[in-house]
Parts: C-alpha cells; sequence; structure tokens
C-alpha cells in the first residue's frame, strides 16, 4: 500500500509516498538519492547499507522504511558539517583504511557508533563491534589503525571544549 | 633508484576524499530519464532443454516494456547469441537447452525492478531434464553427461589463439608439458609420493554486485556504463556479438567497488545490449547477492601429484590438474594454460610431466579469481612439497630453498627467469616467523606449530597496454588509460609514473576513468599486470613528450638536450636549477600560444615466443614472474579441531616498489582474502544446485578472522623492463596462503589436509583417524 511518511534523515525532515514493502535503503537511494548508501547483500549480512538510526548502526536493508519515522536517520552524507572531512574519513584517508571504498561508508559509520559507544575500545571490542561490516579488500589491519587514529582525535577534540 | 622525486614514496591515495565521503561514481549510482530495470528467470534444473516458454501473461503486465528469450535472440540475423572469451559457448539467454541451475532463461525489462521481478512470475518454462555431471573427475570419463556438443573458439586473444573446436568431449582444453626422462626419474626414485589435492569452488563476493546500464545516444550509439575489469574487451566483444562498427559503442567504467577477477570479460553487457536494442530506452541491470553467486566463481581444481625423491631432492614431478571450468569455458583454457604450466613449482626439478584439463560440468562458470589458478596449483606442490620434507626428516625451509630457482636458471617450460626473488622471499618469511626457533611446548589441548609455504605466478603474456598522455600548457597532464581504478590504488600509481617523468606534482596528474570512446584498448585489469604495462606505456608516452621539451630548451640555451632533467614543473640542466624553463614557457616558444597541449601516444606489448604443444616448452613465456611466499603461526584445539592463526606474514616480490605502502596493502588484503578460503569459504553444491548462494549461508573472512599479528614484506628484485624496475602485487599475497596453513597445522597438530577449505570438523577428523591408526595421514610412498 502506498502511504506519506516523514522521515527525519540528516537532521532534514524529508516527506515521501512509499510503498508499504519499501526498504530503507531503497527509499535513501531511490528516493533521495544518498548514494554512499550501498547495497551489496540485501539480508542485513555485510554492512555495506548501514546508517545511523537514533545513532546506532542499522543496516537500511533489513528496514521496512514505513518503521523508521520518527528515528533520527544519519547517513555518510550528514556526518561532519559537509565542507571538511569529519575527523573518522581523515583518519581513514590517514590510515589508507580504502581500496575499492564500497564498504567505506558503512564502516565510517560504524567506527561513528563505536567511539561514541566505547570512547577506548579494546582491540577486542573494535573487532567484535565492526564484525558486521564486511570488505572484501580485506584492509582490516589498516581500518583498525584508522580507528585508534580517530579515537585519539576525537579525545583530543573533547578536551578542547 | 637515484634521485627519484615521486616513485618510490607511499603517497596518499588520490581517488581518498571522493571514496572517504561516499562520493565516488559507481555505476550504480548513474540513472537515466525513463531507465528500465532487469530482472531475469533462471533455470532451476543443472541440465535441461526447454521445451516451451509461455511468456504472454507477463508481456501483458501493464510497465513491462520486453520480456525475451534465448530463442528470440537466435533468430536475430546480425547477432551471435553466444558469447566467451576463449569458446563463444555462453548464450546471451539460454538457448534450447540450460546447462547449470542458474543459467540465465528469460529476461524482463520493466519501469521499475519490482514490476520486472513480478513479471517473471508470470512466465511458464517447460524443461525436460537431462543427464547431468557435477563432478570434474567424472566429466572426463567417455560415459559422462556432455555439457556442450561442440566447442567453438573465441578468437579475441593472441594468447589464446591455439585453442581448438573440440567435439564429444567435455574436455575443452588440455595443455602438455613435458621435459627430460619423466619415467625414468620415477623408475630410479628412493621414494615416490603420490596424493590429491583439491580446492573448491568459491565466490569472489565484490562488496559491488555487477552492474550494468546501457543506451542509445542521440547517434544511436550504444553507451556502456558498466561495472567491469576490461573496458576494451567488453567493446570488442559487444561489436563481434552485434556487428556494430566499434566506434559506434562507447564503454564507459567509473571507480569499481571491487572485481579480484568476477568482472573481466563480458558479464551483463551483451543480455543489457539486446535489451537496449529492442527497447531504445536506457537500461540497467543490477545483480542482486544471490544472482552473484550464480553468475561466475573460482574454478574447483582437483590435483594428482607424484614426486621422486632421489638422494633427498626431487628429480622429477608429474602433475594432473583438473579445472572444473562449469558450464561455460569463461576464461577457464587461460588459466588452465598459464597456472597449468606453473604447476610443478618454482623448482629445478629436471624432469616434469604437466597435464592441466579445463572441463566443463554442469556447474556455475568459473573464471579468474585473485591468483588466476595459481593459488589452486601452489595448494597441491607447496603442500605436497611440506609433507615429503617432513617425511624425509628435511628442515621444510631448507628443502625449499636448495632447489629454488636461481637467476638466469631455466623455469619447467625452458624459459630463463629473472627478477625471480624467490629465495628471498623465502628467506624473509622464515626470518619474520623466527622458523628456526623450537616450538612452544603445547599447553592442555592446545598446540602450536609454524608453516611457511612458496609457489610463484606469471604473468600473462602476451598482453597489450596503451596510453596518450596529454601535457597542457600550465604544466598539469591528463593520462587516457583504460586501466580499471578497482581499490588496487593505479589512479595513484599511474599517477606517480607520470609526474616522475614529466617532473611535475602528483596534483598536477589527472588519470583519466576507462572510456572507449577515448582511452585506448588495454587487455585486462588484472592478473597483476598493470603496474607494469599500463605504467610502461605511460611512462614511455611521458618521455615521447618530455623529449618534445627538451629539444625546444636545449635549442633556446644551447645545451644538449641529454644534459637536460625534468622537475618541479620544470625542464632544466642538470645539476643548475636556475638554468631551464617552465612548461609555459616552452609552449611558448614552441607554438608562440598557451592554447595548445602536447600528446604523446605508447604502446607496451610485451610478446612470448611460440611454445611448443606437445612439450610446453618456450623460450620466453612470460615477461616476468611473481615470486611469493606465506608464514604462518597457528593454534590448534585438539579437542574441537579449531584452528587459531596467530600470525600471518605475507612475502612478495613486487619488483621495485612505485608506492611501497601499497603493495604492502595488497599483499595483506589478498592474504588475508585468502585466509579465509583456506578455513572456511566454499560453494557448496547438492546435484548441482547451489545450497549456500547468500551472505548469510556464505561466510567471509571479516574483522574477527584477522590473526592478531599480521604482517606484509615486500622483497623487490628490481625487473629491467619495468617501469622503474617495476612488476605488480595484486595477486602475490594471495598464492601460498593455504599451504602455509596445512603446513602449520602438520607442524601442530601431525595430521595433514588436503582439502580445502581446512574446517575444524576435518581436523578433528584426521586427528581421530591418526590416533586409532597411529601412521602419518595424507602421502601414500612406496
Ligand atoms: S546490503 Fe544491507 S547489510 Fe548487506
Ligand atoms: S575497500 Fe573494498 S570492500 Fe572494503
Amino acid at each position: 500500500m502506498k502511504r506519506e511518511i516523514t522521515l527525519r534523515v540528516n537532521n532534514k525532515d524529508e516527506v515521501i509516498v512509499i510503498d508499504d514493502a519499501d526498504t530503507l535503503l531503497e527509499v535513501l537511494r531511490d528516493r533521495l538519492k544518498l548514494w554512499s548508501v550501498r547495497e551489496s547483500c540485501g539480508v542485513g549480512a555485510c554492512g555495506s547499507c548501514t546508517v545511523l538510526l537514533d545513532g546506532r548502526p542499522a543496516s537500511s536493508c533489513f528496514l521496512l522504511a514505513a518503521r523508521t519515522t520518527g528515528h533520527d536517520i544519519v547517513t555518510l552524507e550528514g556526518l561532519g558539517d559537509g565542507a571538511e572531512l569529519h575527523y573518522i574519513q581523515e583518519a581513514f584517508v590517514s590510515q589508507r583504511a580504502l581500496q575499492c571504498a564500497y564498504c567505506t561508508p558503512g564502516f565510517i559509520l560504524s567506527v561513528k557508533a563505536l567511539l561514541d559507544e566505547t570512547p577506548e575500545p579494546s582491540d577486542e571490542e573494535i573487532r567484535e563491534y565492526l564484525a558486521g561490516n564486511l570488505c572484501r579488500c580485506a584492509g582490516y589491519a589498516d581500518i583498525l589503525r584508522a580507528v585508534r587514529v580517530a579515537q585519539d582525535k576525537k579525545k583530543s577534540l573533547a578536551f578542547k571544549e | 633508484m637515484a634521485n627519484l622525486a615521486i616513485v618510490g614514496q607511499s603517497v596518499y591515495r588520490t581517488d581518498a576524499n571522493p571514496k572517504v565521503t561516499g562520493r565516488a561514481l559507481h555505476v550504480g549510482n548513474i540513472e537515466m530519464p525513463g531507465m528500465l530495470h532487469v530482472a531475469v528467470l533462471r533455470s532451476p534444473y543443472p541440465h535441461a532443454r526447454i521445451r516451451h516458454i509461455d511468456k504472454s501473461r507477463a508481456e501483458a503486465l501493464a510497465g513491462v516494456a520486453v520480456v525475451l528469450t534465448g530463442a528470440e535472440i537466435a533468430k536475430m540475423p546480425a547477432v551471435d547469441a553466444h558469447f566467451g572469451p576463449a569458446f563463444r559457448d555462453q548464450p546471451i539467454l539460454a538457448v534450447e537447452k540450460v546447462c547449470y541451475a542458474g543459467d540465465p532463461v528469460v529476461a524482463v525489462a520493466a519501469v521499475d525492478k519490482r514490476l520486472a521481478e513480478d513479471a517473471l512470475q508470470l512466465v511458464e518454462v517447460d524443461y525436460e531434464p537431462l543427464p547431468a555431471v557435477f563432478d570434474v573427475l567424472e566429466a572426463v570419463t567417455p560415459e559422462s553427461a556432455l555439457v556442450h556438443e561442440q566447442h567453438r573458439p573465441a578468437k579475441a586473444f593472441a594468447d589464446l589463439a591455439h585453442v581448438q573446436a573440440g567435439r564429444q568431449s567435455n574436455i575443452c582444453y588440455h595443455f602438455k608439458l613435458r621435459t627430460g626422462d619423466v619415467e625414468r626419474a620415477f623408475a630410479e626414485a628412493d621414494r615416490v609420493f603420490e596424493d590429491t589435492f583439491s580446492s573448491p569452488a568459491a565466490q569472489h563476493v565484490p562488496m559491488e554486485p555487477h552492474v550494468t546500464l546501457v543506451y542509445l545516444d542521440e547517434h544511436e550509439r550504444l553507451n556502456v556504463w558498466t561495472a567491469s575489469q576490461s573496458p576494451s574487451y567488453v567493446r570488442t566483444e559487444l561489436s563481434a556479438t552485434f556487428g556494430i562498427p566499434m566506434n559506434r559503442i562507447r564503454v564507459r567504467v567509473p571507480y569499481l567497488g571491487g572485481g579480484y577477477g568476477a568482472k573481466l570479460y563480458a558479464k551483463l553487457e551483451p543480455l543489457v545490449t539486446i535489451l537496449a536494442l529492442i527497447t531504445k530506452k536506457p537500461v540497467r541491470y543490477a545483480l542482486t547477492r544471490e544472482e552473484e553467486f550464480l553468475t561466475i566463481t573460482k574454478h574447483k581444481v582437483v590435483t594428482r601429484i607424484q614426486t621422486a625423491i632421489k638422494d633427498g631432492t626431487v628429480t622429477a614431478r608429474k602433475c594432473e590438474v583438473y579445472w572444473d571450468t562449469g558450464a561455460y569455458a569463461e576464461i577457464g583454457p587461460r588459466i588452465g594454460h598459464k597456472s597449468g604450466y606453473t604447476s610443478a613449482g618454482p623448482y629445478r626439478i629436471p624432469n616434469v610431466c604437466i597435464d592441466s584439463y579445463c572441463v566443463y560440468t554442469n556447474r556455475v562458470p568459473a573464471g579468474a579469481f585473485r591468483g588466476f589458478g595459481v593459488p589452486q596449483v601452489i595448494w597441491a606442490y607447496d603442500s605436497q612439497t611440506d609433507m615429503i620434507a617432513r617425511a624425509i626428516g628435511a628442515d621444510p625451509v631448507e628443502f625449499r630453498l636448495k632447489p629454488a630457482l636461481d637467476e638466469g636458471e631455466p623455469f619447467a617450460t625452458g624459459t630463463i627467469v629473472r627478477s625471480f626473488g624467490i629465495k628471498e622471499a623465502i628467506r624473509e618469511a622464515a626470518q619474520a616467523i623466527e622458523w628456526s626457533k623450537p616450538r612452544a611446548a603445547p599447553s592442555g589441548t592446545k598446540s602450536r606449530g609454524k608453516g611457511i609455504a612458496a609457489g610463484v605466478k606469471a604473468v600473462l603474456t602476451p598482453s597489450i597496454s596503451g596510453a596518450i598522455v596529454i601535457l597542457n600548457a600550465d604544466g598539469t597532464a591528463n593520462v587516457l588509460s583504460s586501466t580499471v581504478e578497482m581499490g588496487q590504488g593505479s589512479e595513484t600509481t599511474m599517477g606517480q609514473i607520470v609526474a616522475e617523468e614529466l617532473g611535475i606534482s602528483l596534483e598536477q596528474v589527472h588519470i583519466v576513468q576507462p572510456d572507449t570512446d577515448a582511452t585506448p584498448y588495454d587487455t585486462i585489469t588484472a592478473g597483476s599486470r598493470s603496474t607494469y604495462h599500463m605504467g610502461n606505456a605511460a611512462r614511455s608516452a611521458a618521455a615521447k613528450i618530455k623529449a618534445e621539451l627538451c629539444e625546444v630548451v636545449a635549442a633556446r640555451l644551447e645545451v644538449a638536450a641529454d644534459d637536460l632533467v625534468a622537475g618541479k614543473g620544470r625542464i632544466f640542466v642538470r645539476g643548475m636549477e636556475e638554468r631551464g624553463m617552465t612548461v609555459g614557457e616552452i609552449f611558448l616558444a614552441k607554438f608562440g600560444s598557451l592554447g595548445t597541449t602536447l600528446a604523446a601516444e605508447a604502446v607496451c606489448q610485451p610478446a612470448a615466443s611460440h611454445m611448443d604443444p606437445e612439450t610446453g616448452q618456450s623460450e620466453k613465456c612470460t615477461e616476468y614472474w611473481f615470486p611469493s611466499a606465506t608464514a604462518a603461526e597457528v593454534e590448534v584445539d585438539t579437542e574441537t579441531g579449531q584452528v587459531k592463526v596467530l600470525q600471518l606474514v605475507s612475502v612478495g616480490d613486487t619488483g621495485t616498489s612505485i608506492n611501497p605502502r601499497h603493495c604492502e596493502q595488497q599483499l595483506l588484503g589478498a592474504a588475508l582474502t585468502h585466509l579465509g578460503l583456506t578455513l572456511f569459504e566454499e560453494m557448496v553444491f547438492d546435484e548441482g544446485q547451489l545450497v549456500n548462494g547468500s551472505l548469510l549461508d556464505y561466510q567471509i573472512a571479516s574483522f574477527k578472522d584477522m590473526p592478531e599479528s599480521v604482517r606484509p614484506i615486500v622483497v623487490q628484485v628490481p625487473h629491467e623492463d619495468g617501469p622503474f624496475g617495476a612488476k605488480g602485487a595484486g595477486e602475490t599475497g594471495a598464492l601460498t596462503v593455504a599451504p602455509a596453513i596445512a603446513n602449520a597445522i602438520e607442524d601442530a597438530v601431525g595430521v595433514r589436509i588436503c582439502d580445502l577449505p581446512i574446517t575444524a570438523e576435518k581436523i578433528l577428523r584426521a586427528l581421530t583417524d591418526k590416533e586409532g591408526t597411529a601412521v602419518s595421514i595424507g602421502s601414500t610412498t612406496s
């Protein structure tokens, strides 16, 4: 069934007519043209389509759009101020934590949520938290280092405030 | 190398910004007005005749533009209904019969994807099941069901010019190598080892599944946006299939979300093209993950290997390699050939006999996979090398080092090897893992062990890369190259090479993405060939421009052109930076104006010499080699069979590194991917039906599978003809992972696993058998 819903995406209210069967992934990509959100497995198993739902990582391919009204949705387009790279993005660049980068948007959002939840994670916690994001280029060692660099940056920013 | 400004520096990726913001263009982000979406009905049977297709109800659905069958394509006069890089055996849509469960049968293009899928539900296909063959060893027997009644060579690539038409056999290609007197060596041997190894079909799982968009432009020219590793080939194939002149086909490839061999040659392009031609609308087909599993796989391989030992050394080796290429040959023959001739290893073995068979079965087609088949053959020969060393009481590292080929010695093909850092790689690996240190004592049910593996891959030869460099009046340059940026960092590498040659900065070089309207021919972006081939082409083109610039400066300043060098955006007299001219000044001097460009083209086209079809002997079978070694330390729990990889060291001889950090990244990425392939990845089939074709059921390496200690080591043996001495790095880390793990497991608990993947269950079974029989597992000795 078609219906009109309001989605809060990247701090903006979006009024859209959707079909009940539409996934959040379909709405974000096909309707809102937020291309950083990527489909890969379609079954919630790879993390390529990760968005932040009220600050927590969620697979948008596995969520019905209709169910996400009233929640705060953030995609990579909504990270930072848009003018400069967010420090997590900078850490990914400086640690070369990207190759084909199809997985990168999902990883960056998961790292954001991880550091918000656990500002000083152990290696074990990082591995556990990011296990739902797959990278077939297998840049896991680089991503691990990027998390550490981002973590230090976050700490120094908090200290300044 | 003396005085290099940017080559050899680990500069950051030039494509980092668009990638880290998610703005990098992928085919899936390109939309056209009125674009149609595709859904494909696939065969439920592994082998069946198509009796009848009723598509009338689907066609009647509003919003459906076309419902197409293979029989209709076969009737189109100007269209070849079949395509393929080695044999034209793969139908765009099944004609008369289906050859694997998953074979595309009917395609629908409709205004949206869901509607296209709904339409498929209304199509009825009547099949008559045929006898099928699923096992590669069964497929080579005379009693086997035949997958194809005849084989039609494609003639698209020079290195495949020798594949032959065949009939009444599932063997579509047979490579032979014969050197020395193998029978005699076996007769005179002290011991003979005979083993069989297997590795299963697996999927590449690029995070971006295949996707292709085709439309006709205002000139009715065919425009193709496709996630492909071989844009030039796609154009050739579409031209051959549809009889369209090449200059009326434009193939473009933006950033690729991973390839690993899956996106080589033609995949969705012929189908999407025909749908666009029929509907006259833009058509996009994006595979679902489940369809990706049914499109292309890594070859399942069974290798029988016999080795003769005399006085503690290997005197002869016999290899029989069976490549299960599935329902369509795809690039299987090239793999059977190129990997086949390396299957006795990088060793001095005077008597070698190799038979490598590429075999059709009724399974998902198999093609290139990071390593091009070489990981599968190394799995066999290195595992056995290790078993022999242990059986005869030799040190496994020394047992490899002693017969490893030195620079200037002949390979089994008779080709003299050069830039061949296999010994360096083995030594580095052994040192990194502290091979000679005594092993820790087992604690409780846990035992630790170390393993080393070594092997070599040869680059595809002959092949061709062309590049055009355009120098602008402000000293910036554009590089036209058909190399696809798929994560390997080729844009950065080519940028470094051209910047170095022209003496400009990396920021001043722009790499134009593949666009067959503008970028010259390139064989493929694969096989670790781009840095060498495209790098050489781009460097030579830049050198031509530099020579032109130097000529002007030499005349102006009245100095010899030989005394001039390029640097900091200028051409100046060596050692006297102030005596020179900027590019702008040179342009003014040469053209009297700034509004112009200087362009040059160069082609890198290494040749191979003839290979004798009976003996596999060739004066030069390859342009260069990739020696690889892996060291691993594992901990095996004898109660559960669980393996924990504690350390993984990946060593590769990449030639001189253009960007050392990126070479390390390639080694490690390939190694970690192959760790997953070693320990758990396997496409499981039941009577030809894929059982685990989704990422819920098919596991790939995640963060949790990364060993605590991972280390890439780049060995740099320069290649005299490589750009600045470089070779390549994309596959080297993949080559030797599996045997290193198996060898470490035997070191830890004394059991040998010969069939990949090495699961806990297999180890436990082997441990139980060992306790029961108290003899060593694996080798049969006589
Ligand atoms: S595409 Fe959503 S988790 Fe894989
Ligand atoms: S960078 Fe390619 S999948 Fe992660």
